[in-house]
């Protein structure tokens, strides 16, 4: 059993009751809902009669289903139109916070919520979503709920929940230039598995982690889901004060000094007890692409797509699979292998650092022939934000599109979507078959500087090869 | 068709059952997410694994004449990864599946079914490879979950199933409808609101 890991304080604050399953009903401090998991969470609580408890403790966006290219309403789609018609329904009838299109605060969900300071150190932080562990990059404990935990948290502001053990992932030294938050989550994924964090919360420490910015951070913490860890957290700095200073809903004046000591305390004692330990070392870690159809299928640029014969037993079948379904030769380079479409965006990778280091690579340089090329801003505060460094202009310049924000081809639950065979660079986070919108897509996960280097050679490519021009 | 959704205690299922192979199935796979656009649950039924069933034309599973009415499905490892969505196990229960032996569960994915009344108990792999053996050498032999001592028996041969005690315990005595349970902490709520730095201006 953990002590004295953030993990445990940020629990013990939140802890309502231990309830007779051996769960623990816990606090909900922030409950972010959108357009897909929430309808079905409201007819249940109108069904049963109940209101929401806390509404100013839930907030709301839309973002799957927002079409990025004209976002006027009412959408083409009348399916999309009808669910965010229903979410502003919702949160009118129930006196709930919207940010909405044309807010200038939409965005995806992961995204705009840190933006606005509403994701603080200490809190517990629970969507309708798997990528909620962003969130855990400012020292919240984060996680996905399904619906029937929405519908809970919306009619109680608590859920019944399981304490997690708790990981401490620890990576030494600093990630060389070229290789960016992104290449070590798909590292450490290849390495524990795409389970290997079940049951447990990921806690990212160590000088690498130290040195990273907010918005890397929150790449990392991000993806900790897709390595099986429900949340994963990082215990909040300097860094992550300086951030939050002066966001819209952050504390202000005297409060502001008060809420640093109490987010100071938070962090994990150095005498904290964790109940497993990992390390490694973050200077070592190469630009890193998935090959497969799930993330933990990782290999660095230098190496080839393995052969499913040398893995090792349990992972055979899996990459067999792989191999049939990306139509990608074992034993050949991962670099070279042609691209089709090419994505910058999603809550992984779609923030302004994001956007500002992929247009670093593409300045100078047009997108290769045939490939369709677009950035998707996480938010509108990013899109603005990039605009206003003529960030969008490199982007239009070299061929890329530049869109509205939303989740887009992240999920393609929306019109952007892979057609037949494609393949594409992502920066998104999942590379499941048939995830961005083609029954038979293949996606490749990269950092977004990857995807644009990517975008003008048409083919995986190492970005530190144009970091050098 | 029209099933009776989960209610209450539920201490037995018997049924058919059918077998999906594979690891890591993820909930992308059981309900592909253009099927997430909808504002209600209930056409989710007739989508589920709705792509590999259209890559198998009629030859899938949960298309085959013989598992029409079956309730119980044995998978493999780590099944219901990915994506949070709880479509997946409303899709599944919706098309009529009210139990789940593998070997292994993703953590969200159990827990989306238990709120939905659905156990998913495992077993090691051995075991599941026989079971599904069996499952798959006489489709028609109908299979008896008891909850009480967590077995799976088609009278001849019987296996032991495991879940961890919440789990049981919720099931057993009908409480995994959580909802009213937390309704009932009002007081303890307000307590740990009370206690909470950042809804009280950080006032220590
Ligand atoms: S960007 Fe992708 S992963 Fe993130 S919330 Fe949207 S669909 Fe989910």
């Amino acid at each position: 059993m953990s002590s004295g890991t953030l993990y445990d304080k940020v629990w013990n604050f939140h802890r309502v009751k231990e309830l007779p399953g051996g769960s623990t009903q816990l606090f909900v401090g922030l409950h972010l809902i959108h357009e897909v998991t929430s309808p079905q969470a409201f007819s249940a609580i109108h069904e049963k009669n109940l209101g929401v408890k806390f509404p100013n403790l839930t907030i709301a966006t839309v973002d799957h289903i927002v079409p990025t290219s004209n976002q006027e309403r009412p959408f083409n789609d009348p399916l999309a139109e009808e669910m965010l018609a229903t979410l502003e329904k919702n949160c009118k009838s129930h006196g709930i916070k919207f940010h909405g299109i044309g807010s200038n605060s939409q965005g995806v969900v992961h995204v705009m919520a840190p933006e606005l300071g509403l994701t603080q150190p200490g809190m517990t932080v629970a969507c309708g979503d798997s990528h909620t562990s962003t969130h855990g990059a400012f020292g919240a404990i984060a996680f996905g709920i399904g619906t029937s935990q929405v519908r809970d948290v919306l009619a109680s502001q608590s859920l019944a929940m399981k304490k997690l053990k708790v990981r401490r992932i620890w990576v030494d030294g600093e990630l060389q230039k070229g290789v960016y938050a992104k290449d070590l989550i798909l590292h450490i994924i290849r390495h524990l598995g795409v389970k290997g964090g079940v049951g447990f919360a990921y806690e990212f420490a160590g000088p690498a982690i130290e040195k990273l910015s907010m918005e890397s951070r929150m790449t990392i913490c991000n993806m900790a889901i897709e390595g099986g860890a429900r949340c994963g957290y990082i215990n909040p700095d300097e860094t992550t004060f300086q951030y939050l200073k002066d966001k819209e809903c952050s504390p202000k004046g005297q409060e502001w000094d008060k809420a640093i000591t109490w987010w100071r305390s938070l962090a994990s004692d150095s005498e904290a007890k964790f109940d497993d330990e990992i390390q490694l070392d973050g200077s070592l870690i190469e630009p890193t692409v998935t090959w497969g159809i799930t993330p933990g299928q990782g290999i660095s640029i230098k190496e080839k797509i393995p052969n499913p014969e040398s893995l090792p037993k349990n992972e055979q079948q899996i990459a067999k699979d792989a191999c049939k379904y990306m139509n990608l030769e074992p034993d050949n380079p991962i670099e070279g292998v042609e691209i089709d479409v090419c994505f910058i965006g999603s809550c992984t990778n779609g923030r302004l650092s994001d956007l500002e280091e992929a247009s670093k690579i593409v300045k100078g340089y047009t997108v290769a022939t045939g490939i369709r090329a677009f950035v998707v801003p996480g938010s509108q505060q990013v899109a603005k934000d990039a605009k206003s460094k003529g960030i969008d202009k490199i982007f239009l310049n070299a061929g890329f599109e530049w869109r509205e924000p939303g989740c887009s081809m992240c999920l393609a639950m929306n019109p952007d979507k892979l057609e037949g065979r494609q393949i594409s660079a992502s920066s998104s986070n999942r590379n499941f078959k048939g995830r961005q919108g083609s029954a038979n897509g293949r996606t490749l996960l990269m950092s977004p500087a990857m995807v644009a280097a990517a975008a003008i050679n048409g083919k995986v490519t190492d970005v530190r090869k144009l970091l050098q021009k | 068709m029209k099933h009776e959704f989960p209610k209450g205690e539920i201490k037995s299922i018997s049924g058919r059952s059918f077998v999906i192979k594979g690891d890591d199935i993820d909930t992308d796979r059981i309900i592909p997410a253009r099927f997430l656009k909808c504002v209600s649950f209930s056409a989710l039924g007739e989508q589920v694994f709705a792509d590999d069933r259209k890559e198998l034309k009629g030859n899938h599973p949960f298309d085959l004449d013989q598992n029409k009415g079956a309730n119980i499905l044995i998978v493999n490892d780590n099944f219901g990864c990915g994506s949070s969505r709880e479509h997946a196990p409303q899709a599944l229960m919706r098309w009529g599946i009210r139990l789940i032996v593998g070997e292994s569960f993703a953590e969200i994915f159990f827990g989306n079914c238990l709120a939905l009344g659905i156990p998913c108990l495992t077993a090691p792999k051995t075991e599941i490879t026989k079971l599904q053996k069996l499952v798959d050498d006489n489709p028609k032999q109908i299979w008896d979950f008891k909850l009480k001592d967590s077995t799976i028996s088609n009278q001849k041969e019987t296996l032991k199933l495991n879940l961890e005690e919440g789990a049981y315990k919720m099931l057993f005595s009908g409480k995994w409808d959580a909802t009213s349970q937390l309704l009932a902490e009002e007081e303890r709520i307000k307590n740990t609101v009370k206690n909470l730095p950042y809804l009280n201006n950080f006032k220590q």
